[in-house]
């Protein structure tokens, strides 16, 4: 994206990040208590599992796909930990039984959009609709599963506190170091990077694309699945219902707020980084305030509607660089 | 021959044995008339969606009945789809049941549908929610009162003469659903007559744990002395207990919420000090009402469409962990066992 130039270029990461910042400033002076310790720790723990959902789906989004599945798998996979650990499975055994789920989730994505060519947005579509359907059917047919008292230490994943912080955050934290590893120095990070920005070269190349693929879906299925395990932990339920709420579209906006494009092959963890923090802070600054639904719904929608703007228009669409990707 | 006649003696003890014989039941005078009602109806049931407590706890109790008494019950589920339900409604107004159960998720949506069935002639019994047309009967609980009773167990525990400092907060589901708004107009009402409880947040978590966690672990931090919270539905309300617990103050916040009344969902929390007093509007109970309620209305089939509506508004449990008592709750295995 940088050209080298000497001019400080303004990308649309930069443009969020400084709403941010000025958000987060101007807060700190006129709410009170909003710049306390304690306050901060738990406006990021508020947006933890955010953005361990958007680090998912930037996973997905910068090899040129998207994740419409993630909610669905998240809900449903933890939903059937939690309701098998209720009826005396082990929890060894229920939670390989998660994770082989949601493997097998993220594998049949990445083979209907890597093999049978079915462009990302369709088939994580309807892939979270079958999981939906599927999960309600067989394996959990009620809405809300409450966490057993006999699953024990894991129960304290998503509540615990290490060093004064909370566990969400730290894990926040953990995964993104780990994405940001992944992404900048594994093969198969740098390999995804190629794939998202020019799918046909980087098979010419030899990279093999479609394994690739496949990789990336298991990945965001797996990050989806472990940010359910936080959420489910914090508040000792799982509400399948959430399935059916506006979340996924919350984390696509989380994602490209930030700054990682749609079409593939740009940016980062730093952007969705950015992007948790700006919803993070408004969502604290607006509960502090005590607004009422409906107006913080429209301020929402507003800030992140002048985020967009004042990106496209400094960084207007260039036809020559443009990219037309599937969705 | 031989293997004729023991086949024909199998059948006529079969035949003897089958079915509420009525020809040989005693009759009391009403009893006949009654099973004779009863059986080979149709009962239809359109809820917002199965597979959640309270609409598998009412079928769970309808269906025991259904089961004895000869009725079927055909369930048609929507899954929370407003569109879905109304063409559900539609289908089942057509096939002209005898009886048609309507379960609301707010006041309007299928106004037009129960007047449809009202004017087919067909008896309507709505539950839980009423849209703003009164059909034939109305089973389940008045929003209002349990507003009232929610703010009531905080007055007691916040009020004047308990030492606390009356700081109250409300974590509200969705604002515009009848199960919030009309809760909360309940709950606003009886603070307006006890000036020293002080309403210093009211925010809303969307029915969602997550979110209500996050609310309220906020809220704690700008209110250090907060005494009170207002949940609107336990399942939501498990967020809410969690943030209470993360900031070491169960037992300090007190926590009210409602619901209808699951085990796990109700007397669990308050064993284990989630909640601090919980209003259960007794999913049992109500089917033990709905059952009435459909005995009598195929028995006496209206004459004029809602000419005489009667309505069943359930007794509402109000319970703390003194106060529990091994009957407050249920499960939905139970229901399917005893309930009904």
């Amino acid at each position: 994206m940088s050209t080298g130039q000497s001019k400080f270029h303004f990308t649309q990461e930069r443009i969020v990040f400084a709403i941010a910042v000025a958000l987060f400033a101007a807060f700190s002076i006129f709410l009170d208590k909003f710049l306390t310790t304690q306050n901060v720790i738990s406006l990021i723990q508020s947006v933890s599992v955010l953005g361990i959902l958007g680090i998912g789906m930037a996973v997905a989004v910068i090899g040129r796909g998207i994740d419409l599945s993630m909610v669905a798998t998240m809900a449903m996979s933890v939903a059937w930990l939690l309701l098998q650990v209720g009826e005396g499975v082990p929890l060894g055994v229920a939670a390989l039984y998660a994770l082989g789920f949601v493997v097998l989730i993220g594998v049949i994505n990445g083979i209907l959009v890597a093999y049978v060519e079915i462009p990302a947005l369709f088939a994580t579509l309807a892939i979270g609709t079958m999981v939906y359907g599927f999960g309600k059917y067989s394996l959990v047919n009620v809405d809300v599963v409450y966490m057993p008292e006999t699953i024990g230490w894991f129960g304290q994943i998503g509540s615990g506190r290490i060093f004064g912080l909370p566990t969400a955050v730290l894990l926040f934290a953990a995964i993104g170091i780990v994405g940001f590893l992944f992404l900048r120095y594994i093969k198969g990070g740098r390999f995804i990077y190629a794939i998202g920005d020019n799918p046909q070269t980087a098979r010419i190349t030899g990279i093999p694309v479609r394994l690739i693929i496949v990789l990336q879906y298991v990945l965001s299925a797996l990050i989806a699945f472990a940010a359910g395990v936080i959420t489910a932990t914090a508040v000792s339920s799982m509400n399948t219902r959430i399935i059916n709420s506006t979340l996924v579209y919350d984390v696509i906006l989380v994602v490209v707020l930030g700054g990682v494009g749609l079409s593939g092959g740009r940016g980062g963890i730093r952007n969705v980084v950015v992007g948790t923090l700006l919803i993070g802070t408004l969502l604290n600054a607006m509960t502090i305030m005590d607004l009422t639904y409906t107006v913080q719904n429209i301020i929402k929608a507003v800030i992140l509607l002048i985020a967009i703007i004042v990106d496209t228009v400094l960084n207007p669409r260039d036809e020559q660089t443009a990219q037309q990707g599937d969705i | 021959m031989r293997r004729t006649k023991i086949l024909a003696a199998a059948l006529a003890v079969a035949a003897l044995a089958t079915g509420p014989a009525l020809a040989d039941r005693f009759d009391d005078g009403q009893s006949i008339t009654y099973y004779n009602a009863l059986n080979g109806k149709v009962v239809g049931f359109v809820p917002i969606a199965m597979g959640f407590d309270l609409t598998e706890g009412w079928l769970a109790g309808m269906q025991r009945q259904a089961d004895a008494l000869g009725y079927t019950i055909v369930v048609r589920d929507p899954n929370w789809n407003t569109e879905a339900g109304i063409q559900a409604l539609g289908s089942l107004i057509a096939e002209k049941p005898d009886l048609l159960i309507v379960h609301n998720n707010d006041m309007h949506s299928y106004n037009r549908m129960v007047k449809k069935a009202l004017d087919e002639g067909i008896t309507v019994l709505q539950v839980n929610q009423k849209v703003t047309t009164n059909g034939d009967a109305f089973v389940g609980a008045d929003w209002y009162e349990i507003g009232v009773q929610d703010a009531k167990a905080v007055v007691k525990a916040c009020g004047e003469g308990s030492g606390k400092s009356g700081k109250v907060a409300f974590i509200q589901g969705v604002p515009t659903s009848p199960g919030s708004a009309i809760v909360l107009q309940g709950a606003e009402d009886v603070f307006a007559e006890h000036p020293e409880i002080k309403v210093v947040a009211n925010q809303a978590a969307d029915w969602d744990a997550t979110k209500a966690h996050a609310i309220t672990s906020t809220i704690l931090k700008q209110h250090e002395d907060l005494c009170g919270i207002v949940g609107f539905w336990d399942g939501q309300d498990v967020g809410t207990a969690a943030a209470i617990r993360e900031a070491g103050k169960t037992g300090e916040v007190f926590l009210v919420t409602s619901g209808g009344g699951q085990r796990a969902a109700a007397c669990d929390n308050i064993a284990n000090g989630n909640f601090s007093t919980y209003v259960s509007y007794d999913v049992e109970g109500q089917a033990r009402d709905l059952n009435s309620a459909i005995k009598i209305l195929l028995q006496n089939k209206p004459e004029t469409p809602a000419g005489k509506p009667f309505a069943l508004y359930t007794p509402l449990k109000v319970f703390d962990k003194s106060t529990m008592r091994p009957d407050s709750c249920w499960t939905v295995d139970e229901l399917k066992q005893f309930g009904g």
